[in-house]
């Protein structure tokens, strides 16, 4: 008998401010332990909230990105339960007015599109992180009150697989609003699985289990490999699904129960009266509706559409937006698309999967390989230097044309001087020279690259070419 | 000249401005005094004395500069719900024992700048809450007027150093009454600012949408002066009112002409005892013949004002006190798992009434009981308010009786939360509404008990109380009688 | 509103959400205190109040927003001065089992 799983996703997004979501403390990683603390993140007695405006500006731009109804009015709520890593043992986040309301996302799933619905994005605290020794655990406040934005899905995913296109999908909104770097490895963004299994035709939806605290995409894609059959199974076998909360352990590759706490869902929501609600401005709304960055399918369209790539091409480049802002910043310092575009998709980005560098981190800019494509369009120089030329620029940066000056670089294009080089390699090659006039093509290319080499690389192919048909009768 | 322990705050900064008397000497002073009286009188937990003179010298250093500032040099005590700077800050709690502040409270910054020294910690009920300082888990403290009796509470330390002169003036904190019942009790005057007016930053929560600092002072001109010195919009506390700053002092010395005074009916109710009851209509008739006109108001909701208060003010609490857990600061029991050592933490730090505190607030907004209780008083809350902005439409301030009964004996309401908890009748509705009050001293009863006089105003209306309780207490010497305790220092 | 007496009540489990040890003697007077104390409250009941508004906050004010700007916080050893219990520049407590 078939089973539809039902998804739906708690993904916890860290937001790109310079400061704490109620605090002046940095929101910045990786300080050692406790040195980004005051007495508001770590609750000390008498300290006080004050809400950052730019991590409300941030959230609702999401929202403004996910097409979510911005609730005008807003206002913060304190969820109580006692946990290490909450410094008040209350968590300031929003219980029944969240900053946006409903709202979608498209992406595609193997070329197929989808889509799935929003529940909320409400702003939140984030806590702080434990470490474990060996008979105890340690507590560092530097992450404890940084702003954390929450998106909850409805259960429109179905298949591990669209659970991981989405999350991708989303990363990729997150980047382009520049709400938030989206660095895994940071713990920018991590989510909370719901997960329920139901009989195909079935209209109520399975009892759900939770699974809580993934970090990584690679960690939801597979717990939800392991967690759908494992539901199947226990129904099949005529065992309900309890509701609980699981823990993905990867090692093992199974989720486990996690130790239930009997009353860790009495929240006690109650409105924050440390902080005044939050009354958003139309105008303003409107205003930052006025400067949303276009998103990624946006983009891709437009790239096939308006720039002519192939839609493989507007796919690869506006995977990464910095790296699609570089392939725009070349268009505009002047080189056609499609040899941006395959300069890019190939040289650079084979670099950066060397390296592993962003592409604001190599040493060409976009002016400089727009120069070094417009010194081949002009021919200047060939392919061949070209690749000499940029891999010169990555290692050490510089101006390409400038490099070709100095270093001599550019393409011979001189008639007389390729004749010269032309009747040189005639003279020297004159088995070649033979097979050429017995009717062997191979021996010709052979010949075209010799005059090539005699030129050290600088002669104009096409130039060569000519000389050598013309001289060769 | 008279003693120095016996100048209010303006007669002393003025002795400072003009050279005639150091901040040292009136360190010193104080200091000598309350090595003397305190052991019977119990107001303050701790005095740093050297921290004390080391910012005596430096006023004086400050003085000799030329600088002028309103309080320069003048010494005030604190109530122990303060963080200041490197000092215990227990808010009379073994929870906290050990803990340090690390930083001011902005009240305490802002007494700094205007030139006051920062004396020692005063005795309090435990986290604010009571209404005799009997909860504080430290000592109690006795009422300078009748040693057998408490001084109130919750600021029960702040007003018995005033009272027995061990400070010229001291800081308290009123959530439902904390300043002006204790005031009243100890016949010095106590002011509840508006919600808002001062700065909640560094005052260690209670409830937070009821909680304000004030002063309480020898006089109504005191009061003001340090208003002054610490109302004011702080960028560290959300709830600031952004009001324009005011000299509160500019209020003062005018009679009571104009003025239309409302007496609310609910505020004299049965079972109040008889000598306060008189008291405070000698004083109403006292502010008649000062030029006022005094009208009958009704105030409807009064009645259930004390349930409201208890209800969102625990429920506030419940969520306040989480953070004391044994982690990050102060009192740790050991425990093998996080929520043992909390348990056995806050079951050691935590005292009777907090605890009962505690549970009635996490039950009020428990699943389930949330809309029933929680919300509930919300809305009865926002009828309160309503009340009062409907009596501020006929008249400019309300009198009534502070507390209904005068300070009581040790024990006599410890066994009856409730009884205790109907002590802030008269208060409690102040701050529910967010508005601001004042204790002034009208009167004694027969056992030599001081009785307060309760000016209520509207929001941001603290000019037109302090005219009001200046005017009707520049009228009587009740201000200026000292307890027979002070006639052996 | 419920009744307190059959509101059930159950000190226990109150405590154990606020985290407050109880022993025995102590538990049976908070719960025949709070019920009296519930008893009370109760007479909130007795108050219209449809059409009035909840009342969260004694201001009407709103948006008071920080600029998104850092500040110093708290120097590392005044922090683990008054640690309980720290260790390599963390609060320690025992382990977190989840």
């Amino acid at each position: 008998m078939a089973w539809q799983a039902d998804i739906g996703l708690e993904v916890h997004v860290q937001l790109r401010t310079r400061s704490k979501m109620f605090c002046g403390c940095p929101n910045a990683f990786g300080a050692e332990p406790n040195t980004q603390v005051c007495p508001v993140c770590l609750g000390y007695p008498g300290a006080l909230p004050v809400a950052n405006e730019e991590a409300i500006r941030l959230t609702v731009r999401a929202g403004l990105l996910l097409d979510s109804t911005i609730n005008l009015a807003s206002k913060f709520d304190r969820k109580n339960y006692f946990y290490p890593d909450q410094a008040k043992n209350y968590q300031i986040s929003q219980y029944d007015q969240p900053l946006c309301s409903g709202g979608h996302l498209d992406f595609e799933v193997d070329g197929a599109p989808a889509r799935v619905r929003l529940t909320r994005i409400h702003l939140e605290e984030d806590v702080a992180k434990n470490m474990h020794f060996e008979a105890a655990s340690g507590i560092d406040f530097n992450r404890g009150g940084t702003p954390l934005m929450e998106i909850v899905t409805e259960p429109d995913l179905h298949t591990p697989e669209q659970a991981l296109a989405f999350l991708q999908a989303l990363k990729q909104v997150m980047q382009y609003g520049e709400i938030s770097d989206c660095n895994l490895e940071q713990g920018n963004i991590r989510c909370d699985i719901n997960c329920s299994v139901r009989r195909a035709g079935d209209s109520a939806l399975g009892t759900k289990i939770e699974i809580k605290n993934m970090n990584t995409f690679r960690g939801v894609f597979r717990a939800l490999q392991h967690e759908i059959p494992r539901q199947i199974r226990e129904l099949e076998k005529g065992r309900p699904i309890v509701q609980e909360t699981r823990r993905w352990d990867d090692d093992a590759s199974r989720t486990e129960s996690m130790r239930s706490k009997e009353d860790a869902h009495d929240y006690r929501y109650f409105p924050e009266p440390d902080l005044p609600p939050v009354r958003l401005d139309a105008a303003v709304v409107e205003g930052w509706r006025a400067s949303l960055p276009e998103l990624p399918a946006a983009r891709r369209a437009r790239f096939v559409t308006a720039l002519g790539l192939p839609e493989y091409d507007a796919g690869v480049l506006v995977a990464d937006k910095e790296v699609a802002d570089f392939f725009e910043a070349t268009l505009k310092a002047g080189a056609p698309a499609k040899a941006a575009s395959n300069w890019i998709m190939t040289e650079l980005m084979a670099r950066m999967s060397a390296t592993s560098e962003a592409i604001s981190a190599l040493r060409v800019t976009p002016a400089a390989l727009a120069s070094l494509i417009q010194m081949i369009e002009s021919r200047v120089i060939n392919g061949t230097t070209a690749k000499d030329v940029l891999g010169i620029v990555l290692a050490e940066g510089g101006d390409p044309k400038v490099l070709v000056q100095q270093r001599g670089l550019a393409q011979v294009s001189d008639a007389g001087a390729i004749e010269a080089f032309v009747a040189q390699v005639i003279a020297a090659n004159e088995k070649s020279v033979r097979d050429y006039q017995a009717g062997k093509p191979a021996a010709f290319e052979f010949l075209v690259g010799q005059v090539m080499k005699l030129s050290r690389g600088k002669a104009n192919p096409q130039l060569a070419r000519e000389g050598l048909k013309k001289q060769l009768g | 000249m008279d003693a120095l322990h016996a100048f209010t705050v303006g007669e002393a900064a003025r002795h400072v401005r003009e050279g005639t008397v150091t901040s040292v000497q009136l360190a010193e002073a104080l200091l000598a005094r309350i090595a003397k009286l305190d052991p019977t009188v119990g107001a303050y937990l701790s005095v740093d004395r050297d921290d004390v003179l080391r910012q005596a010298r430096a006023a004086d250093a400050r003085r000799a500069k030329g600088e002028t500032a309103p309080l320069l040099g003048v010494p005030i005590g604190v109530k122990d719900v303060l963080n200041v700077k490197g000092q215990p800050c227990t808010c009379g709690s073994q929870i906290l024992a050990g803990y340090r502040a690390p930083y001011d409270a902005t009240a305490i910054q802002r007494l700094r700048e205007a030139g006051a020294v920062i004396l020692g910690r005063l005795n309090m009920d435990e986290f604010a809450m009571g209404s005799s300082t009997e909860n504080s888990s430290w000592q109690p403290t006795r009422n300078p007027w009748d040693t057998a009796r408490v001084p109130g509470g919750s600021s029960g330390g702040s007003a018995a150093a005033v009272a027995a002169d061990l400070a010229l003036a001291t800081l308290g904190t009123d959530t439902g009454g904390s300043i002006r019942q204790p005031a009243a009790l100890c016949g010095c005057v106590g002011l509840k600012p508006t919600y808002g007016r001062i700065s909640r930053y560094g005052l260690v929560a209670y409830a937070s949408s009821l909680d304000q600092i004030g002063p309480l002072t020898k006089d109504v001109r005191d009061a003001a002066l340090l208003l002054n010195a610490m109302a004011g919009p702080d960028p560290m506390d959300s709830t600031t009112l952004k009001a324009p700053p005011v000299d509160f002092t500019a209020a003062l010395g005018r009679d009571l002409r104009g003025l239309k005074l409302g007496l609310p009916r609910e505020y004299f109710i049965d079972g109040m005892d008889p000598e306060v009851e008189r008291a405070v209509r000698d004083a109403v008739r006292q502010c008649e013949q000062l030029g006022a006109t005094v009208v009958p108001v009704e105030l409807p909701q009064t009645k259930y004002a004390i349930a409201t208060y208890y209800i969102v003010a625990t429920a506030e609490a419940s969520a306040n006190l989480a953070r004391f857990d044994g982690v990050r600061y102060g009192l740790r029991v050991a425990g093998d798992d996080p929520i043992e050592l909390y348990e056995r933490t806050r079951a050691k730090g935590f005292g009777p009434e907090v605890k009962r505190r505690i549970i009635l607030g996490t039950y009020v907004l428990s699943s389930g009981y949330y809309d029933a209780y929680y919300l509930r008083a919300q809305k009865v809350r926002s009828w309160i308010r309503a009340g009062f902005d409907e009596a501020f439409r006929r008249c400019d301030a309300l009198l009534t009786p502070t507390s209904p009964t005068p300070a009581f004996r040790f024990g006599e309401r410890t066994d009856d939360p409730l009884q205790m908890y109907l002590s802030d009748i008269f208060t409690v509705t102040v701050n529910l509404a967010g508005i601001c009050g004042i204790s002034v001293p009208c009167g004694f009863t027969g056992a030599g008990l001081p009785v307060g006089l309760q000016v209520i105003g509207p929001a941001l209306g603290e000019e037109t109380i302090l005219r009001v309780a200046h005017a009707y207490e520049q009228s009587t010497d009740w201000h200026k009688r000292r307890p027979p305790l002070n006639n052996n220092g | 509103m419920p009744d307190a007496a059959s509101s059930g009540f159950d000190v226990a489990y109150v405590a154990r959400l606020a985290r407050l040890e109880l022993a025995d003697e102590e538990r049976a007077r908070l719960q025949g205190q709070l019920e009296q104390i519930l008893a009370y409250v109760d007479e909130l009941k007795n108050v219209d109040v449809s059409g009035l508004p909840p009342m969260a906050q004694a201001i009407e004010a709103c948006n008071v927003l920080r600029a998104d700007e850092v500040k110093p916080g708290l120097p590392h050893d005044d922090v683990m001065a008054n640690a309980p219990e720290h260790r390599m520049g963390q609060f320690v407590v025992p382990r977190i089992i989840e």
